[in-house]
């Protein structure tokens, strides 16, 4: 059955979250068109609109095509033709009457970009890439706005801020603190949007320049004015969206069609319920009602001891914990029991949220007297400060002391709370391990909030419709993005929205386990495991770790509070009898209380931190943002024992000029932070000034983002393009960056390689960037582990582009810079020799910041060597480490790459020596420390010691690191405490306080 | 180990490892080629191993660890065995995480041989005879010629399942040759190559409109169905023909790194002229499947040497990590003979991908506008929705090019 000219054509367009659907007739104009979000079900809508076709055309032959990535099992389903979508895009487009050079599509779940003119070409983000429609709707349920008000509120920024748009997770990492420190909505939802087009340019344009007449296409641009305008801003184009720009897609199917349609058999087709469903399934959470009410009766035990106000001697204790999307509060006795308190969302606003728990309870409780208080989580300073609390503690502290009033014995916490995961391993009444969720691998609970409403359901009802599904959906356990591919699979594969919930349920339990904890068995975690956070009310996901870990777990029933509970605990056991004096804000004075936000920059430094200044009705300022002390203060904590600035200054004062006539640019980056003093002097002695770009700071990404081929390679490498573009930009002519497949022979591990990027990245680079057919890229190979064979190998490299150069010059040269690279590293040894030294004079903690040698770089490691030295600690890096006894060392490894033969040194050195704390920085996307990160934890818990890993990407905020290192430090000085085994003054007073329960556990562990 | 032992191996390639399996029968071992599949592999693996480890690690630990799991074999008598790449990345490091992983899934005592070409790795209780090394390098030139046929015939066959049949029965009529020590001189290449070719001509075709495919990547997921999804089937089924380079060519790529590393970084000269001598005899067997197909109805493949030229200038033969240059040289090589529409397979995170791969793709389109590729990210997550999402991208434009 053909189609005769006179017949119309359908497109149908089934995209991530909605369903579009366009009707030609036959001069290909679109005469009605519908428009709707799915939520999932694909196969009812698809029903709704055929019936459409079928009751407005009733008589005319229609033709159908489907395109979108929904659409594709449905398309097979009916043997309808199946369009890809972007292929219909270009269809569209070459129908448009202008001729288009480059069309840019943002839809639901993907991003496209697609080249028209010389060679055509199309791109979609990879699997691992955000910067979409559903990004921006995340972002704007964080903000509390739609997405058209985001729109609105953008039109009034003043500022942008550094938002990592690679994925939701990394972004809200982001977006949440400078939420919590009362950052504008506008300016937010402008950064937001600059984020997307960043993600776009940088992810999809892959060196490929965007110009001409540029096409805007699919929900977010058509309906975001301000998304439009950032892009028009950044690519210096202007940019159209067409008439029909949400159909394009839709409209170029419909032309693709070529068959007309039996409409009433293909309803009945898709009509067909008996579907079945081809999906992997897993074993039902609950078999029957009964194991439900079995189970709920058991966790029912789980209960705290509540008081009223009037049963107590007014003496309380108030803890705040201000989390990343909730505050918690929670009023307690001097005996540790409960008497009032709130669970809220913060809605960006943690101080007006406080301030107003504070007046009701003011209010509530006339002649209230609040001996002492004490904050915690992401808020914390900024609460402490309003509010002129006593104390301050990490989290995960706080959580230990909760956990503990519910079981004394308790081996493991795991809390899992709206953003973050925290797992604690107790061993000696004292924190023994701490693991905390990458930004990549979130899946919290704010996860099932967003994939609940995504699917149109409170998040309770979602969640509780997955207890009794008999089809649990396996998604298996990775990080939010590839859930959502994963959630369509299983509805293409005909998963209902129960099996699904349950799913999802089950995958935030194996996330946190196999991702976050990562245990060998799993019979490590512990007997006495204490679970908690907002999450754990929801059964499912309860039920989903009983089921997993093959035992029964506590839950207490105040599991989202344990925060707040545990930071009041706190409060109560500092508390000095002898203290007369409130221990928060008066009652007047929080009723005057008002707190006024501004921004600003910090000129003290290079670094130029973006403050936040909150400033308080009596004239007190708290401000944040800041990587070091000078802003604000005034105060400088100075570089003293901080090895990382002394690298760094080391390698600045290598690119002062001497005034050669010749001269030569290196990039700033990857390997070449370590091989400068090398080259350095190999140049100088060559009469060849060494000219280096600037430090690395944000822009010099943004520079060379849109040539960079892949978007999953590490951040450094990322930063090279910059710094070359930087160098050209400089007027450099000739730029040196060999490829080395090796590093310098040390002798110390089983070979000396160069991981594959740091080798090769050159080629890279010449691959991709344009400007660098206008210079001399010197790129070619070279070995430095190969000190007879180099010297000819350079020569004739470098002798086309410096004639004067002879092949005995260079021998010497190479002669001097390796013993200058000598020399380089005795002094860097000699230096930590000394910060140790002081550091053990004055008892005050050494943090072992152990990365590779471009971590020095203030973009790469965003002022972490900073926060350890707020934090009171000195920093020394892993190459400063010699072990002379490499024996003693036993790796399960095969130890063949230069820069991480060191970590395994100095994790070995750290286990063995006191007082210094092994910490791993690690690039995101770095394959390498797959293998050393679990090598260096082996060696370090081996010797008891505990192992801390910080993963380190784009991501500007230290919220993360600065709990990590916190906890890590309070943990150690604890276990301290707890294996000399002496009470301290403190810890006697506390049972003074619970004398009364003498604590008893609340709930008896089965 | 011989007698008491059963080996375990993964599956990679499906027709070669055949041959492989009957070497290492024929010197007195008890083989078994792991075929088990299913989700709870991928499972399994994530338990045991790093979650951004490779996903070919991942998926080689979970079929073994599933394997031993599954009770069917006595645990104090297996072995396992895997053949693993050396050199700069990640690969090298496969068997120690094997071993962490068979450690804390509780079979530690299971003894894992890893056999690879630079030998770094001590296998008590096995030996590479020089039998064992023949059959193997005769196995692999049959396994390429199989492969080769079976991808250029089966998508046109009039009878369905003709081909695999045929194929079938080769692999049968080999291993029996191998088995009496027959078939594995430079002569009988030859002359059993043209056979195979001549015996495949025979099978009745019907003239169908097919887009050319070639697919390149990774190794494991190049080649291995249960990584890549089944990738040439899924090809097919969308009217497709592939063409897989063989492993043959990147055998030669292994040897010629040797030279390639003495060219650059110094060394013994006359190690380089050993390898020369060995490069050579395996450019004369790689030859042989070339005259077989050349001026028949079949597409030849290219011999190392032309795949080298054609790389020249579009990156240095320095890059020898991963699959290094070759991996943009099979795509030059596969536009050359007609099947410019490529498919990249690469693991998620896959290091010397970001460069051989991703990296120099423009500078290979722009020496050769016909190539149209994608690249394809494989991991224990990716839907498979998304890859076969992108891949049909990929085959639009290339209809629409056509």
């Amino acid at each position: 059955m053909g189609i005769s000219k006179r017949s119309l054509r359908a497109g149908l367009d089934i995209g991530s979250t909605t369903i579009k659907m366009a009707v030609t007739d036959a001069g290909g104009r679109m005469i009605s068109s519908m428009y709707e979000r799915h939520y999932g079900l694909v196969r009812e809508k698809a029903v709704q609109f055929l019936q459409f076709l079928q009751k407005e055309y009733r008589g005319q032959d229609v033709a159908i095509a489907v395109s979108g990535s929904a659409g594709m099992g449905l398309a097979e389903k009916l043997s309808f033709p199946f369009v890809q979508e972007v292929h219909a895009t270009r269809v569209a487009a070459n129908q448009l009457s202008e001729t288009v050079d480059v069309a840019i599509e943002l839809g639901g779940e993907d991003a496209k970009i697609i080249f028209f003119g010389g060679h055509p070409d199309a791109r979609m983000n990879g699997t691992c890439a955000g910067g979409t429609g559903a990004f921006i709707d995340q972002m704007a349920s964080l903000l509390h706005m739609t997405p058209e008000e985001m729109n609105k509120a953008a039109k009034e920024k003043n500022r942008i801020y550094t938002i990592a748009s690679r994925c939701g997770v990394f972004a809200k990492s982001d977006i949440q603190p400078l939420l919590n420190q009362g950052a504008r909505k506008s300016d937010l939802s402008a950064s937001i949007f600059q984020a997307v087009v960043n993600q776009t340019v940088a992810g999809l344009a892959q060196g490929r320049a965007i110009k001409g007449n540029v096409l805007y296409l699919g929900g977010p641009l058509t309906f975001l004015s301000e998304l439009r305008k950032a892009f028009d801003e950044t690519l210096g184009v202007s940019g159209i969206c067409p008439e029909n720009s949400l159909y394009f897609v839709a409209m170029g199917t419909a032309s693709c069609a070529t068959e007309a349609t039996d409409l009433s058999e293909a309803i009945k087709r898709l009509s067909d319920n008996t579907l079945q469903p081809a999906f992997h399934a897993l074993p039902p959470l609950f078999q029957n009602e009964e194991e439900y009410e079995a189970f709920q009766s058991r966790h029912s035990l789980a209960k705290i001891t509540q008081k009223s106000f009037e049963e107590c001697n007014n003496h309380f204790f108030l803890g705040v914990d201000a989390g990343s999307t909730t505050i918690k509060f929670a009023l307690v006795n001097q005996y540790g029991e409960l008497i009032d308190s709130k669970y809220e969302q913060n809605n960006g606003n943690p101080v007006k949220k406080a301030q107003s728990y504070l007046q009701e309870l003011y209010r509530r409780y006339p002649g209230i007297n609040i001996y002492g208080g004490c904050a915690t989580g992401y808020g914390e300073e900024l609460i402490k400060n309003a509010f002129k609390f006593d104390y301050g503690i990490v989290e995960t502290v706080a959580h230990f002391i909760s956990a503990r009033r519910f079981d004394p014995n308790v081996d493991f916490i795991l809390d899992i709370g709206g953003q973050d995961m925290k797992c604690m391993k107790i061993q000696n009444g004292a924190i023994d391990n701490i693991y905390l969720n990458e930004a990549c691998s979130s899946g919290c609970g704010s996860f099932l909030q967003s994939f609940a409403s995504a699917l149109d359901y409170p998040v309770d009802e979602f969640s509780k419709k997955g207890l009794l599904a008999k089809k649990p959906v396996d998604l298996g356990s990775r990080c939010t993005v590839f859930m959502n591919s994963s959630v369509k699979q299983a509805q293409k594969d005909g998963a209902g929205i129960d099996d699904i919930s349950a799913g999802l349920s089950i995958s935030i339990v194996k996330n946190a386990i196999y991702k976050v904890i990562r245990p060998g068995g799993l019979g490590g975690l512990g007997k006495h495991i204490v679970v908690q956070g907002g999450t754990f009310y929801n059964d499912a996901v309860l039920r989903a770790l009983e089921l997993e870990l093959g035992v029964h777990v506590t839950r207490p029933d105040i599991a989202g509070l344990m925060g707040a509970y545990g930071a009041a605990l706190y409060a109560c056991e500092q508390y000095d009898e002898t203290q007369e004096t409130a221990g928060v804000i008066s009652r007047d004075e929080v009723n005057s209380f008002a707190c006024e936000v501004s921004t600003t920059r910090c000129n003290k430094c290079t670094n130029a931190c973006s403050l936040t200044i909150n400033t308080f009705s009596d004239g007190r300022k708290y401000v944040s943002g800041n990587r070091c002390e000078k802003a604000g203060s005034g105060r400088h904590g100075g570089d003293k024992q901080n090895l990382y600035a002394y690298k760094r200054k080391r390698v600045e004062h290598l690119g002062v000029l001497k005034g050669h006539k010749d001269t030569i640019g290196i990039p700033l980056g990857l390997n070449m932070y370590e091989l400068l003093p090398f080259w350095a002097t190999f140049f100088h002695k060559l009469e060849i000034d060494v000219v280096l770009p600037p430090i690395s700071n944000r822009e010099t990404y943004l520079k060379g983002q849109d040539s960079i081929p892949s978007d999953t390679v590490c951040y450094p490498a990322k930063l090279m393009h910059g710094h070359v573009q930087a160098l050209i930009d400089k007027g450099v002519k000739n730029i040196f960056y060999p490829c080395m497949s090796y590093h310098m022979e040390d002798k110390r591990g089983d070979n000396c390689f160069n991981c594959p990027v740091v080798a090769y990245y050159p080629e890279v680079l010449n691959a991709n960037m344009s400007a660098i057919t206008d210079i001399n890229f010197i790129h070619g190979f070279i070995g430095l582990h190969k000190k007879r064979h180099l010297p000819k190998r350079l020569w004739r490299l470098l002798n086309p582009i410096f004639e004067r150069i002879t092949l005995p010059q260079v021998k010497a040269a190479a002669n001097a810079a390796y013993s200058a690279y000598a020399e380089y590293n005795r002094n860097v040894r000699q230096e930590a020799k000394k910060i140790l030294r002081k550091a053990k004079h004055h008892k005050t903690p050494v943090i072992l910041l152990a990365g590779r040698p471009y971590h020095i770089d203030p973009e790469i490691n965003h002022g972490i060597d900073q926060l350890a030295m707020q934090l009171g600690a000195s920093v020394i890096s892993e190459d400063s480490i010699k072990i002379r006894e490499q024996s003693e060392i036993t790796l399960g490894i095969f130890n063949q790459w230069s820069f991480h033969n060191r970590l395994y040194e100095a994790a070995h050195y750290a286990a063995t020596h006191d007082n210094i704390y092994f910490v791993q920085l690690v690039s995101f996307g770095c394959g390498c420390d797959a293998i050393t990160t679990d090598e260096c934890r082996e060696i370090l818990e081996a010797k008891g010691k505990m192992y801390c890993q910080i993963k380190i990407d784009e991501i500007e905020n230290l919220g993360a690191a600065r709990i990590r290192l916190r906890s890590m430090l309070a943990a150690a000085g604890e276990h301290k405490g707890a294996r000399s085994g002496e009470e301290s003054e403190k810890a006697k007073r506390k049972t003074h306080f619970y004398e009364r329960d003498e604590a008893q556990p609340y709930y008896p562990n089965p | 180990m011989k007698r008491s032992h059963t080996i375990l191996i993964p599956e990679m390639l499906p027709i070669h490892f055949e041959f492989i399996h009957q070497a290492l029968e024929d010197e007195g071992y008890q083989i078994e080629m792991l075929h088990n599949r299913g989700p709870q592999i991928i499972h399994t693996g994530l338990r045991y191993i790093h979650n951004d480890i490779c996903y070919p690690a991942l998926l080689v630990l979970g079929q073994f660890i599933d394997a031993l799991q599954s009770g069917k074999y006595d645990i104090d008598k297996t072995a396992l065995l895997f053949i693993q790449t050396g050199g700069g990345c990640r690969a090298s490091n496969y068997i120690h995480l094997y071993r962490k992983g068979l450690q804390n899934a509780g079979f530690g005592n299971v003894p894992i041989i890893g056999i690879s070409v630079n030998g770094f790795e001590k296998n008590p209780g096995f030996k590479l005879s020089i039998d064992i090394i023949r059959k193997c390098g005769c196995g692999l030139v049959y396994g390429d010629l199989l492969m080769l046929l079976q991808h250029q015939i089966r998508p046109y066959e009039a009878v369905k399942g003709e081909t695999d049949a045929r194929v079938q029965a080769w692999i049968k009529k080999i291993r029996q040759m191998m088995h009496r020590g027959k078939g594995l001189t430079l002569a009988w290449l030859k002359k059993l190559n043209r056979e195979i070719v001549k015996d495949f001509e025979r099978i009745p075709c019907v003239a169908r409109e097919r887009t050319k495919v070639g697919v390149v990547g990774e190794i494991y997921m190049k080649y291995a169905p249960l990584g890549n999804n089944d990738l040439v089937l899924f090809l097919e089924g969308n009217e497709c023909e592939c063409m897989v380079p063989g492993i043959m060519a990147y055998a030669l790529y292994c040897v010629n790194m040797m030279i390639e590393r003495i060219h650059i970084y110094g060394g013994n000269r006359l190690v380089a002229a050993v390898v020369g001598i060995l490069l050579w005899h395996m450019g004369r067997m790689e030859q042989t499947i070339i005259d077989a197909v050349a001026g028949t109805k079949f597409t030849a493949p290219s011999s190392f040497r032309q795949i080298r030229e054609l790389t020249n200038g579009v990156i240095d033969y320095g890059v020898t990590m991963g699959e290094g240059w070759m991996l943009p040289g099979e795509i030059l090589d596969l536009s050359e003979l007609g099947y410019p529409n490529i498919v990249c397979t690469q693991p998620f995170g896959c290091m010397p991908n970001h460069i051989v791969g991703r990296g120099v793709m423009s500078k290979v389109c722009e020496r050769d506008p016909r190539v149209n590729a994608v690249a394809v990210d494989y991991d224990p997550g990716a839907a498979r929705v998304n890859q076969e999402n992108r891949i049909k991208l990929m085959l639009a434009t290339a209809r629409s090019n056509a």
